[in-house]
């Protein structure tokens, strides 16, 4: 198999595993599959999955149901920064929907889509916890709060920066 | 300002770190829980202190504790609920963003109490810096003695572990979290067996929420006896309540709920008013699957007396007049907002967050939605309400678990207490694109403090 | 051995002896008839089966002789086990006969109707279970659900539309398989069984998927399109196999075996085979022998309680008359809701229709229109 954890992750995928009882290592699949996804360029290949299913030795199939379930996992090219906007009921009485078009406009992509550079992608999502400090939107790791349009701008140049930095 | 028993600490700078917390006190209870008292000891005490679940469910946790079956040879295990995803409910978060020692602390406690040596905290997957300060806070905690082995000399070992979710509010059901945590997908379980018989890996098992093991600590400090004190009624201790949507001060308040739901929306301490000098149409007070109630059931219960924030109070009237206390997700909408178009985001989030397991539950949230739609853009008729309250009827108690009754919950109430709202948007179709039925709900003039 | 406890348990005002841990869906099987409630997900030989579907939910209006309380919620009668002196009730219950029309409804709320082109009608619990308990026709107006289409291979053919997610073939493929290699995907209401990456299901019992199959989600694909179950003629066969237990029903007719299943009980399920294990068949049994010479014949088979034609909507025995009645005829002038009239459809299918992708619900009239433009 070509796709594999270089020493770091296979050094993270051991921890993890360690985490559950002998002959439970099924239980490490959520946070395995988190690290895949993180390692193979942010969305789960089939072959990653595989992957996973032979490190975990579990079948395929036990994990493409999991892969599925979970909203999280992404199982389609993403690109380096997915908006994940949430517009579930106090978001949306705190005008995400005006953030969300916004977002929109200043893109040119619609929700679902990665912007022609592979730079942006749009998702919308439901709660995430952040209802008070709304409206909202998670970059990766992290959460972006209080959205206006002034910083949903200041967002987009501060990521395009990193991009142009890097390259 | 009210007793504060877990947030009372939070604003200490660097409170986050074990030193800090360490010198202000922490880590102190737990010594006196593992050295000093017996596990039985423990339990009692949880159960004098009449602490209710603050999952949502309020179940009492002593009670819930005594449950837990106890096989020769087999292991037991705590399980920490911090799945919070119940739209409204961000306190959980705060709580182990800001004092990530007191829930070790409570957890170490209580998987003492449970004989738990290996207790997990199912985080959901999107708190990923959270579930990070809560690893560091793990290994620090490890470092000084206070998990791992033979903790303190007393021959008792317990390991903490963090796990993350991947994005699925069912998960925050507990047999679901249970199969999630065992790699699964979160399907709820068919129960019986309940976890404190068959949980995790089929071993017995004890789920409860953060909110309910921080406070664990304040409890074995004080005693159950004291900690009884606090509060009224069933409704005991402080309780942790966020709140957001149309107010000035949207966050995370503890309250000893013995404080009235108008003082809590209107007082400076709290909440701080309606923004924007706006008025109060409606609130849904304890996170999105509760029962919203329109401005003047929730200040005053049908009966015209003081609503106040605590269990028995905003459940006054059952889901006729009243709501619930539930996850403490406390949400306010102004006179601004469309009930019909918030419930269609309620519904959307539910026709999500289905796993689809069980037909009622699968089928319903989608046509729901798809109804709420119709009517929100304008195209319904009178008799899709009555179909709504027909779909809603038929999930509610059908289901495998209790996400079919939260989705059903929240469209019963819209229509329950906001049918003219509904009605106005059948019948007043392109007016009801471009403007809102605001206030004219209310016959009687809506209490406005001055 | 000690003696077995056995609980009373009383259904729809019938009282009966079993033994401790029996469910109460077993308890009322036992005493039969219309107080069995129709089970969709439950398979007795499927361990950790039932829950799911909900038709089988149930009123127990006391908890029992020590606990006489009565139960809060409706229950799934297929998850619950009896307790001593247990009253419940089944078709006897307002609210249970109005929660199952629901369920039904729920039910058949996705699902195509396109039991004329099915080769599961006639034998489809779902069909059963909407004309039993069903209301009148639907109120969803809204596009139905569609998949993408998967191919499981040369043996087995999905039609994802009709799945009812009962889980069946899922515990099939566990239980019976080493390696199950399909499996529920996605969630909510976009859950559906597929396998993933396009991979044909061949274990050597898989083929039992098709048998366990509550609707016409799994059919055999050597089957396919060849006749209708009501025209075949079931007989009891065996031969000696040396991976299952050989023993099955074939639908003939004439002298050409047209499908080969395992033998069914009288709700549906694979019966046991003398030893009392379940007689689960093998894929060569199902699908390479189609030779009557392959067989040993034992005699025409009594079709099972469950199916509409066996239910006395037909007159004369389906082994061996050919019906002629049409379906209102012989019910009082009362026209099936979810069948349409599949009798006027001839016995040759149609396989270019697929009328789950019709948009919105269709009707006996959209259906006809599709069959004129096919
Ligand atoms: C659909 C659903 C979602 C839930 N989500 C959560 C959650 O996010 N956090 C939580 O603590 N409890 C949640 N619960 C309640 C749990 O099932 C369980 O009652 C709780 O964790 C028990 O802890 P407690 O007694 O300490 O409240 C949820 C329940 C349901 C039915
Ligand atoms: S009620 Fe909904 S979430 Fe709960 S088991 Fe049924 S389908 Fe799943
Ligand atoms: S394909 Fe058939 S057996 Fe499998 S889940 Fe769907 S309805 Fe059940
Ligand atoms: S509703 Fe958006 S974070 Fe909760
Ligand atoms: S048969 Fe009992 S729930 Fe499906």
């Amino acid at each position: 198999m070509s796709l594999q954890f270089n020493n770091e992750q296979m050094t993270e995928f051991k921890r993890l595993v360690a985490r559950y009882p002998e002959g439970k290592q099924k239980s490490a699949l959520l946070p395995v599959l988190h690290l895949a996804q993180d390692s193979f360029g942010g969305w789960l290949t089939t072959e990653a999955m595989d992957y996973v299913s032979v490190l975990l030795n579990i079948e395929p199939i036990e994990v493409y149901e999991v892969a599925t379930f979970y909203s999280m996992y992404n199982l389609k090219p993403v690109g380096k920064f997915v908006f994940e906007v949430c517009q579930t009921g106090p978001c949306m009485i705190s005008g995400s929907e005006n953030i969300i078009t916004y977002i929109q406009q200043q893109l040119g992509i619609k929700p679902g889509e990665t912007t022609q550079d592979g730079i942006f992608t749009l998702k919308l999502v439901e709660c995430l916890g952040a209802c008070g400090y709304a409206p909202m939107m998670q970059v990766g790791k992290i959460y972006r709060e209080h959205l206006t349009k002034e910083k949903v701008d200041a967002i987009i140049a501060e990521y395009r920066m990193q991009v142009a930095a890097k390259n | 300002m009210g007793v504060k028993l877990l947030l009372e600490k939070a604003n200490v700078p660097g409170i986050r770190t074990y030193d800090v917390y360490r010198r202000e006190g922490g880590y102190a209870t737990a010594e006196k829980a593992l050295k000093e008292m017996t596990i039985e000891s423990i339990v009692e005490e949880v159960k004098k202190s009449g602490l209710r679940g603050r999952g949502g469910a309020g179940f009492p946790a002593g009670m819930k504790w005594s449950f837990i079956a106890k096989p020769e040879g087999v292991p037991r295990h705590l399980v920490c609920n911090a799945d919070e995803s119940e739209p409204g409910t961000f306190k959980d978060r705060y709580l182990m963003e800001f004092l990530p020692h007191l829930l070790l602390e409570g957890l170490l406690i209580s998987s003492f109490a449970l004989g738990s040596n290996d207790t997990y905290i199912y985080i959901r997957g999107e708190y990923a810096w959270v579930a990070d300060i809560l690893e560091e806070a793990i290994v620090e905690a490890t470092k000084n003695g206070w998990l791992g082995k033979n903790i303190l000399g007393t021959g008792f070992d317990c390991m903490i572990h963090v796990h993350r979710g991947a994005g699925a509010y069912i998960c925050g059901e507990e047999t679901a979290l249970i199969e999630s945590l065992e790699g699964k997908r979160g399907n709820p379980r068919i129960k019986p067996p309940f976890p404190a018989i068959q949980g995790l890996w089929m071993r017995p098992t004890v789920v409860n929420n953060v909110e309910t093991l921080a406070a664990v600590v304040p409890i074995i400090k004080m005693g159950g006896d004291e900690y009884a004190k606090i509060g009224v009624g069933r409704s005991t201790g402080t309780k942790l309540i966020s709140a957001c949507g149309n107010i000035n001060k949207p966050g995370v308040y503890e309250i000893d709920m013995t404080i009235s739901v108008e003082d809590f929306i209107y007082s400076d301490e709290y909440c701080g008013g309606i923004a924007n000098g706006k008025k109060l149409k409606a609130c849904i007070p304890g996170g999105s699957s509760v029962p919203i109630l329109p401005a003047n059931l929730l200040l005053k219960t049908a009966k015209g007396e003081t609503r106040y924030m605590n269990y028995e109070s905003l459940s006054d009237g059952g889901f006729a007049t009243g709501s619930m206390m539930g996850s403490g997700g406390f949400i306010i909408l102004d006179e601004d907002q469309c009930i019909v178009k918030n419930t269609l985001t309620l519904a959307r989030f539910y026709r999500h967050e289905s796993c689809g397991q069980c037909s009622p539950c699968r089928e319903g949230t989608g046509w729901m939605e798809k109804i709420l739609q119709k009517i929100e853009s304008g195209k319904g008729e009178v008799s899709d309400i009555d179909l709504l309250w027909d779909i809603q009827r038929k999930i509610e108690g059908n289901t495998i678990c209790p996400l079919g009754d939260a989705a059903a919950w929240p469209v019963a109430a819209a229509i329950r207490h906001f049918r003219d709202e509904f009605e106005w948007h059948i019948h007043n179709r392109e007016l009801s694109q471009t403007s809102n039925f605001g206030l004219q709900h209310y016959a009687d003039p809506i209490h406005v403090p001055a | 051995m000690s003696e077995q406890t056995l609980f009373k348990v009383t259904v729809d005002n019938i009282t009966i002896e079993v033994p401790a841990g029996t469910t109460i869906l077993q308890a009322a099987r036992q005493i039969g008839g219309a107080v069995a409630p129709p089970a969709m997900c439950y398979y007795s030989k499927l361990q950790g089966s039932g829950g799911k579907c909900r038709t089988c939910l149930v009123e127990v209006s006391k908890g029992s002789e020590k606990d006489p309380r009565p139960m809060p919620k409706l229950v799934a009668s297929c998850r619950t086990t009896v307790m001593d002196g247990m009253e419940v009730k089944n078709i006897t219950s307002e609210k249970v006969v109005d929660a199952r029309a629901g369920i039904v409804e729920f039910l058949l709320l996705n699902h195509p109707l396109d039991c004329p082109i099915c080769d599961q009608a006639g034998e489809c619990h779902l069909q059963d279970l909407s004309f039993e308990h069903g209301k009148s026709s639907t109120r969803y107006e809204f596009q139905r659900r569609t998949f993408k289409k998967h191919d499981l291979g040369k043996h087995i053919q999905l039609h994802m539309t009709r799945c009812i997610l009962c889980y069946r073939c899922v515990f099939t493929a566990d239980q019976l398989t080493n390696k199950r290699a399909h499996g529920i995907l996605d969630r909510g209401d976009h859950a559906e069984i597929a396998t993933h990456i396009e991979k044909s299901l061949d274990n050597e019992f898989i083929g039992n998927v098709i048998d366990v199959c509550p609707v016409g989600a799994l059919t055999d694909k050597t089957f396919r399109f060849k006749n209708r179950v009501w025209f075949l003629k079931p007989m009891d066969a065996h031969r000696d196999c040396p991976t299952c237990s050989g023993r099955v029903t074939l639908w003939n007719r004439g002298d050409e075996v047209y499908r080969v299943t395992a033998r069914k009980d009288e709700w549906g399920e694979i019966e046991d085979t003398p030893d009392g294990k379940p007689g689960w068949i093998c894929n060569t049994c199902r699908f390479d022998k189609k030779q009557t010479t392959d067989w040993v014949v034992e005699g025409p088979r009594e079709i099972s309680r469950h199916s509409v034609i066996a239910q006395g909507h037909y007159a004369g025995n389906i082994g061996t008359t050919k019906p002629t009645e049409t379906f209102a005829a012989i019910n009082d002038g009362r026209s099936p809701h979810l069948l349409m009239d599949i009798h006027s459809e001839s016995e040759v299918n149609q396989p270019n229709l697929h009328l789950g992708e019709n948009e919105g619900p269709s009707n006996g009239v959209t259906f006809n229109n599709n069959i004129k433009n096919a």
